[in-house]
C-alpha cells in the first residue's frame, strides 16, 4: 500500500508518515506543489493526503488534476480551514474524505484505513482481526461464529479500534469520533470508561481473542491475545 | 419631551407674556388717545358755549347738568384768575339707552372760566366716557382671542414645518437604530440637503466607519489567529499521540504528558469554537435549506441517549407541531447539539430534561443547580457558571451568535426549579 502525503510544513509531515510507517504502509512526502504534482503524474497511489494551502499553488489544483486522470477518489484533504466551500469543492471533484487540522493520529489512521477498505472493496465489507469479525454493512459483530449484540455505540467504538489495531486511541480522539467533535466536557471521560467496561466484558464473554488495553490513563489500546 | 412640545412649550409661554405685556401697554395708550380725543371735543364745547353766551346770555343762568352737559356759575374776578382749564375723571349718574335708572357712568369734565361783559364765570362741561372696565373686559377677551388663536396658528404650523424639517432626521435615526456593525450593508443616510442633517451623516458614517474596520481588523485577528494555530496544535497533538504510543515511559512521565495533552485538547477546543463563532460571524455558512428542527432534535436526543442513560438523566421530547426553519443544517445541529448537552451535563443524578416543540419555539427544560444562572452573561463569551468544568465558555456564545445570524430570538429563564432555553422561530 502506497500513501503520498502532500504537505509544506515539515514537522506534521514527518509525525504524519512515521505513524503511518507503523502500518506498514510505503508513505512518500512532497513539500510543494511542483513536487506533488510531479509525483501525482509519474506515480499511482493507494492514498494521497492533500494539504489545500501549499507553497507555489492550491491543492485543490492537485485534485483537479487528478480527477482529470480518473484518481481522485482516493484523496483526503488534510486543511487547517475548516471551510465549507473547500469542503464542497473538494467533494465535487472527487476527494473521499475531509479532515481538519488537528486531528488525532488515530482519526487519520481509521479514515486513510475506510478510503484504503472502500478501494479493495470486493463484496463483503467486514473487518476481520483474530476471531472477530465486523460486519460494517449490516452493522453486526461476529466472534466465534456467534453473534455479539452491541448497542451502537459500542460498535462503533469496537469499529475504531479495529482500525487503529494496536495503536494508541486517547479518550478525546475516541469521543470525538464516537460522539461528536463538538464534546468539550470532561466527564464524558467516566462514561467512556464505562462504555469501554461494558465492551471489554461483552468480548471477554465471547471468548474473543481481542483485548483493550488501558494506556497510561489516556487511552486504549486493541491488541490480539 | 419631543422637540416637538418642548418648542411648543417655548413658544406659547413667550408668547403668553408678549402678548400680556402688549395688552397693558396697548391700553394705557389707547386710555389716553381716548382722553385726549374727548379732551378735545370738550375744548371745543366750551368755546361754543363761550361764543354762544355772547349772543345769547340764557343758558349763562344754567346751573346745573339736567338736560345738558354744562354748568354756569357767577363767579368773582379774583376766583376766575385762579381757575385754570383742568380736565378730570368722575363719576355721574346717568341713564345710558341700555340702563333703566341712572347709574354710576364715568365722565370726563372740563372745568374752566371766562368772561361775559364784566362778569365772570365758571364753566364745567362733561362728556361721557368710555367705561374702563369694559374696555379692559373686552381687550381681555380679544387678547385672549389673540392669544388662541396665535397658539393654534403656531401648533398647527410647527406641527408641519417641524415635522416636515425633521422628517430626514426621525428617518435617519430608524436608519441608526436599526444598523448593526458587521452585518448592515448600507449606511444610514438622510435624504435632505440641510446643512446640520448631512453634517450629522457625515460625522455620524466616519464613525461608523471607524467602527466597521476595528470591528473587521478584530473580527480578522481572531479569525487568522485561530486559523494559524491550528497547524501547531495538530503537530503537538500528534507528537505527543506517538511518543505515548512509543511506550517505554514510567508511569509519572506519562501523566505529566497527558496532563500536557489535555491541555492541548482544551486548547483545540477553544480555537475550533472561536473559528466556528468568526465563521458565523462572517455569515460563512451558506449551504441554507429548510430543516426540520423536529428531525434535529430527535437525532440528537438520540446520539445523547447512553450518556444521559449514564447519568441517569431522563430526556423526554414533546412535540405539538412541526416546526421548519430556512437556516445551515449544521448550524441548526449545533445550536440544538449544545442546549441539549448543556442540559444533560449541567444535570443532577436522577434529573430531567423535556424538550417541547410547538409551532413557533423550541424549548429545552433541564433540572441543575437549584439557582438561577446570570442572565446577562450567560451568552457571554467565556462566562462559566461554574468553575470546575473544562469547557471553553463557548457553547453558549456560538448558540446565540448562530440565532443572531438568522433572527431566532433565545432567551434564558429560570422557573420551577428548571433552567430554561427558548428559541423563538419567525
Amino acid at each position: 500500500m502506497k500513501i503520498l502525503i502532500v504537505e509544506d510544513e515539515k514537522d506534521l509531515l514527518k509525525t504524519i508518515a512515521g505513524s503511518l510507517e507503523k502500518e506498514h504502509f510505503v508513505v512518500e512526502a512532497a513539500s510543494d506543489f511542483y513536487a506533488a504534482s510531479e509525483k501525482i503524474n509519474v506515480y499511482d497511489y493507494d492514498c494521497i493526503l492533500l494539504d489545500i494551502m501549499l507553497p507555489n499553488g492550491n491543492g485543490l489544483q492537485l485534485l483537479e488534476q487528478l480527477k482529470k486522470s480518473g484518481k481522485s477518489n482516493n484523496v483526503i484533504i488534510i486543511s487547517a480551514k475548516d471551510s465549507l466551500e473547500d469542503k464542497l469543492r473538494g467533494l465535487e471533484l472527487g476527494a473521499d474524505d475531509y479532515l481538519t487540522k488537528p486531528f488525532h493520529i488515530a482519526e487519520l489512521n481509521a479514515r486513510v484505513k475506510a478510503v484504503l477498505r472502500r478501494k479493495k472493496l470486493d463484496g463483503k465489507n467486514t473487518i476481520e482481526i483474530a476471531n472477530v469479525v465486523l460486519d460494517l454493512t449490516e452493522r453486526i459483530c461476529i466472534v466465534n461464529n456467534e453473534k455479539v449484540p452491541l448497542n451502537r455505540k459500542e460498535f462503533d467504538i469496537l469499529n475504531y479500534f479495529l482500525f487503529n489495531k494496536n495503536r494508541l486511541v486517547t479518550k478525546t480522539a475516541l469521543a470525538e469520533h464516537v460522539w461528536g467533535d463538538h464534546i468539550d466536557q470532561s466527564d464524558n471521560f467516566d462514561f467512556i470508561y464505562y462504555q469501554i467496561k461494558n465492551l471489554r466484558r461483552k468480548l471477554q464473554t465471547a471468548k474473543a481473542e481481542v483485548e483493550i488495553e488501558a494506556v497510561y490513563g489516556i487511552g486504549y489500546k486493541l491488541v490480539e491475545k | 419631551m419631543k422637540l416637538l412640545n418642548r418648542s411648543l412649550l417655548y413658544l406659547s409661554v413667550s408668547m403668553f407674556f408678549i402678548i400680556g405685556l402688549w395688552s397693558v401697554v396697548f391700553y394705557f395708550n389707547m386710555l389716553n388717545k381716548i382722553k385726549e380725543s374727548v379732551d378735545e371735543g370738550l375744548d371745543h364745547y366750551k368755546r361754543q358755549i363761550v361764543y354762544q353766551a355772547q349772543k345769547d346770555s340764557i343758558i349763562l343762568e344754567k346751573s346745573n347738568f339736567e338736560g345738558g352737559f354744562f354748568t354756569i356759575g357767577e363767579i368773582t374776578a379774583s376766583e376766575a384768575i385762579a381757575i385754570k382749564d383742568i380736565y378730570i375723571d368722575t363719576l355721574m349718574y346717568m341713564q345710558d339707552a341700555d340702563d333703566e335708572i341712572p347709574e354710576l357712568e364715568p365722565v370726563r369734565l372740563l372745568t374752566t372760566a371766562f368772561e361775559n361783559n364784566g362778569h365772570y364765570y365758571k364753566l364745567s362741561v362733561i362728556n361721557s366716557m368710555v367705561e374702563e372696565d369694559d374696555l379692559i373686559e373686552e381687550l381681555l377677551r380679544e387678547t385672549l382671542g389673540l392669544y388662541f388663536v396665535l397658539l393654534a396658528a403656531v401648533i398647527i404650523i410647527n406641527n408641519f414645518v417641524l415635522q416636515r424639517l425633521w422628517k430626514p432626521f426621525y428617518s435617519f435615526l430608524i436608519q441608526l437604530k436599526n444598523y448593526r456593525v458587521g452585518s448592515s450593508r448600507k449606511f444610514p443616510e438622510v435624504k435632505t440637503k440641510t446643512k446640520e442633517f448631512t453634517d450629522l451623516q457625515n460625522a455620524v458614517n466616519i464613525l461608523l466607519q471607524r467602527n466597521i474596520e476595528t470591528y473587521e481588523q478584530q473580527k480578522q485577528f481572531i479569525g487568522n489567529a485561530s486559523h494559524e494555530l491550528q497547524t501547531p496544535l495538530a503537530i503537538a497533538t500528534n507528537k505527543l499521540e506517538l511518543l505515548i504510543e512509543k511506550g517505554d515511559l514510567q508511569s509519572r512521565q506519562a501523566e505529566s504528558i497527558a496532563e500536557v495533552m489535555r491541555i492541548i485538547e482544551r486548547l483545540v477546543r477553544l480555537n475550533r469554537s472561536l473559528l466556528l463563532l468568526t465563521k458565523i460571524e462572517n455569515k460563512q455558512f451558506l449551504d441554507e435549506q429548510i430543516v426540520s428542527l423536529n428531525e434535529i432534535v430527535r437525532q440528537n436526543v438520540s446520539d445523547l441517549e447512553e450518556i444521559a442513560e449514564f447519568k441517569n438523566v431522563k430526556i423526554t421530547v414533546a412535540e405539538t407541531a412541526g416546526l421548519t426553519a430556512q437556516m445551515d443544517v449544521s448550524l441548526a445541529g449545533i445550536v440544538i447539539s449544545n442546549l441539549l448537552r448543556n442540559a444533560v451535563f449541567h444535570n443532577i443524578y436522577n434529573g430531567i430534561v423535556t424538550v417541547e416543540i410547538s409551532e413557533k419555539t423550541v424549548k429545552i427544560s433541564n433540572t441543575g443547580i437549584k439557582a438561577p444562572i446570570n442572565e446577562q452573561k450567560i451568552f457571554s463569551r467565556f462566562y462559566k457558571a461554574d468553575d470546575n468544568t473544562s469547557g471553553t465558555g463557548l457553547g453558549l456564545t456560538i448558540v446565540k451568535a448562530i440565532c443572531d445570524l438568522y433572527n431566532i430570538a433565545v432567551r434564558y429563564y429560570y422557573e420551577n426549579d428548571l433552567h430554561s432555553f427558548e428559541l423563538r422561530f419567525r
